[in-house]
C-alpha cells in the first residue's frame, strides 16, 4: 500500500486540469492514473480544430489543446502512471489498480474521479437484422481512421447528428468515402450548428431528422440499411421505409459517462445525467470523493470540461487541509423545459456559484428563472436554448444567504 | 444567385440570405456586422482549416495529427488532402514541425508529438 494526498483516475482533459489546479492550491501530492500509453483521452483521436476558443482563446485541436495540459502537468513534475488501469474503489477511498509491473493499492486522501465516457452502441437501440462486419461507433470509426490510418469504409450512413456523427461525417468523406446520410431520430440535431455547415453543408451530404435506422442487411460485411421516417412517439412509418446500399454504418447515438468505478464505492448516481450526485465542488455523496468532466455529466466543450475540472481538483484540496467543512446543504431541482441541474446540492457559503443545465428541448426567446420557495434569485433571457448546449447561471453569494431551498431553474418561453 | 445560409459566428445561428451580383453581396437576416462579414466571406472566398493525419512510416499502425497552418480556400480541401494520402513522414516527430510546404497557399504543420 502506497500513500498519496490526491489520486485522479483518468488523464484526459478532466484529469489532467483537475491535477494542476489541485497542485497550483497547494497540494504537491497529486498523482493521475490512465489506462493509455499517453495522457490526453479522448482529445488525441479529435484531430479537427475548434477546440480552446472559450477558455484559451484560439482556436486548436484536440492533440494541441491536451498538449497544453500535458505541459503543465509535466511542468510541475506531477507524477503519471501511464497504462495502469483503476480496477476497484472502496468508499475509504483506497484505489486499486493494475500494470505491468502488478497490483497497486494506494490509500488516497482525496479521489477525483474523470474517467469521461463511452459511446452508446448497437446493443442499445435494438435495430432489427444481422450482425455483419461494418457496424461501428462513430467514436471506434474516428480511432481507427485517424490515430491508425485504417479506411473503414467506403459508402457510409450515419445514425445520430450529435456532434461526433457530423465529425465523421466529413471525415470519412475527406478519406474519399461517400457519406449517402446522416439520420437523425428527433426532429432536430444535437450538434453544433458550426458543424452542420462544415461537416454536411461542405459535402453536400443530406440530413434526414426524425428518421432513423430500422433494419440492418448483409451477412458478413454490412450491404445496406432500411430508413424510416418516424412520428412523433419516435415509432418508424411503414410507408416512409427505404434501402440505402452501404458498407459501413456509423453510430453516434448518445455518450454513457463510465461511472463503474463510482458505483463500485457506492456513490449514488443521479438518473438523468448518469453521473454522481455532487455538490458546488463536484463532491460526491461520499465526502473526499470528487467527479469531473465526462464522468459527471456529458459536455458539449472541452473547455468547460477543463473548467469543472478546476473546481474539483480546488475542492479535493479544500477536503484534503480541513475535511470538516460542513455547512448547510441547499436541494436544486430542475423545474419546466429544464432536464437536469448540476450540482444537486449547494452549501451556503461567501462564494459565487454557478448552476448548469440542459433544456428538455430547443427553445427561441427564453426566460430562465431561478427560485427558492416564491423568492426570485435570479432571471436570464436567452435568444436560443437548445439541449446540446449547455447553460450557466451564476448566483451571487450574496443572494444565497438567506434562501431555504429547494432551489429550482426553471423556463418559461417569452 | 440567392443562397440561404446560418450564420456560425456566435450561437444565435441567424437564417441569412445572400445575393451575389459579381463582386458584391448583398445580406439580409443577420443580427450584426460579424454575421454580414462571414456571410459576404462565404459566398466570395470561403476558406477552411484542413486537418488529417499523415502516416508515420518507422512507427506501427502509428499517424500523427496534422494540420494546415493557415485556412486554405474551399474548393482546395480535397486537393490538400490528395497532398497528404502521398507522404509518410519519419518518427521524431514535434508539434510545430512543418511536414509539408505550401499546399495550395499554406504549410502543413504537425499538432502532435511522436516520439
Amino acid at each position: 500500500m502506497i500513500n498519496h494526498d490526491i489520486v485522479i483516475i483518468g488523464g484526459g482533459p478532466a484529469g489532467m486540469a483537475a491535477a494542476v489546479s489541485a497542485y497550483d492550491a497547494g497540494c504537491k501530492d497529486v498523482v493521475i492514473l490512465d489506462r493509455e500509453p499517453r495522457l490526453g483521452g479522448i482529445l488525441m483521436q479529435c484531430i479537427h480544430n475548434g477546440f480552446g476558443l472559450h477558455k484559451l482563446g484560439r482556436e486548436l485541436t484536440g492533440p494541441e489543446y491536451a498538449a497544453v495540459y500535458a505541459e503543465k502537468v509535466a511542468e510541475r513534475n506531477i507524477k503519471v502512471y501511464t497504462e495502469t488501469m483503476v480496477t476497484d474503489l472502496s468508499p475509504e477511498k483506497i484505489v486499486t489498480a493494475r500494470n505491468r509491473q502488478g497490483i497497486l493499492k494506494i490509500r488516497a486522501k482525496a479521489v477525483i474521479l474523470a474517467m469521461g465516457c463511452r459511446e452508446r452502441s448497437r446493443g442499445a437501440l435494438n435495430i432489427c437484422g444481422s450482425r455483419p462486419a461494418g457496424v461501428y461507433s462513430a467514436g471506434t470509426a474516428q480511432k481507427l481512421v485517424n490515430c491508425m490510418g485504417y479506411q473503414v469504409g467506403k459508402r457510409v450512413v450515419i445514425l445520430g447528428s450529435g456532434d461526433i456523427g457530423l465529425i465523421m461525417a466529413r471525415r470519412m468523406s475527406f478519406e474519399g468515402a461517400k457519406v449517402e446520410a446522416v439520420c437523425e431520430v428527433m426532429p432536430y440535431s444535437g450538434g453544433l450548428t458550426r458543424n452542420i455547415v462544415q461537416c454536411l453543408e461542405d459535402f453536400g451530404i443530406p440530413l434526414y431528422l426524425s428518421t432513423t435506422v430500422v433494419e440492418i442487411h448483409g451477412r458478413k460485411r454490412l450491404e445496406g440499411v432500411t430508413i424510416a421516417q418516424v412520428d412523433e412517439h419516435r415509432k418508424p412509418i411503414e410507408e416512409t421505409k427505404r434501402y440505402i446500399p452501404c458498407d459501413t454504418l456509423l453510430l453516434s447515438v448518445g455518450l454513457i459517462p463510465e461511472n463503474e468505478l463510482t458505483r463500485a464505492a457506492g456513490i449514488p448516481i443521479d438518473p438523468v445525467t448518469n453521473g454522481a450526485l455532487v455538490d458546488e465542488h463536484c463532491q460526491t455523496r461520499i465526502p473526499g470523493i470528487f467527479a469531473c468532466g465526462n464522468v459527471l455529466q456529458v459536455h458539449d466543450l472541452v473547455d468547460y470540461v477543463s473548467e469543472e475540472a478546476e473546481r474539483a481538483g480546488l475542492g479535493a484540496v479544500q477536503y484534503v487541509k480541513d475535511a470538516a467543512a460542513d455547512e448547510e446543504v441547499i436541494r436544486t431541482l430542475p423545474g419546466n423545459g429544464v432536464r437536469y441541474v448540476l450540482p444537486q446540492t449547494i452549501h451556503k457559503g461567501d462564494e459565487d456559484i454557478s448552476l448548469f443545465l440542459r433544456v428538455t428541448q430547443p427553445f427561441k426567446n427564453v426566460k430562465f428563472t431561478v427560485t427558492d420557495g416564491e423568492t426570485v434569485l435570479l432571471t436570464a433571457k436567452r435568444l436560443k436554448a437548445a439541449p446540446g448546449e449547455m447553460e450557466k447561471l451564476t448566483l451571487k453569494a450574496d443572494k444565497l444567504k438567506d434562501v431555504k431551498g429547494p432551489i429550482t431553474v426553471s423556463l418559461e418561453v417569452l | 444567385m440567392k443562397r440561404d445560409m446560418i450564420c456560425i459566428i456566435c450561437p444565435r445561428g441567424c437564417a441569412m440570405t445572400a445575393e451575389v451580383c459579381g463582386d458584391k453581396v448583398s445580406v439580409t437576416g443577420h443580427s450584426c456586422p460579424r454575421g454580414e462579414e462571414y456571410a459576404v466571406n462565404e459566398c466570395l472566398h470561403p476558406v477552411r482549416t484542413v486537418t488529417a493525419t499523415v502516416r508515420v512510416a518507422n512507427r506501427k499502425d502509428t499517424m500523427v495529427s496534422v494540420k494546415t497552418a493557415s485556412p486554405v480556400a474551399k474548393g482546395d480541401m480535397m486537393q490538400v488532402m490528395a497532398a497528404l494520402r502521398a507522404i509518410t513522414v519519419s518518427a521524431p516527430v514535434s508539434m510545430g514541425d512543418v511536414l509539408l510546404q505550401n499546399v495550395c497557399g499554406a504549410d502543413v504543420i504537425a499538432t502532435e508529438n511522436v516520439y
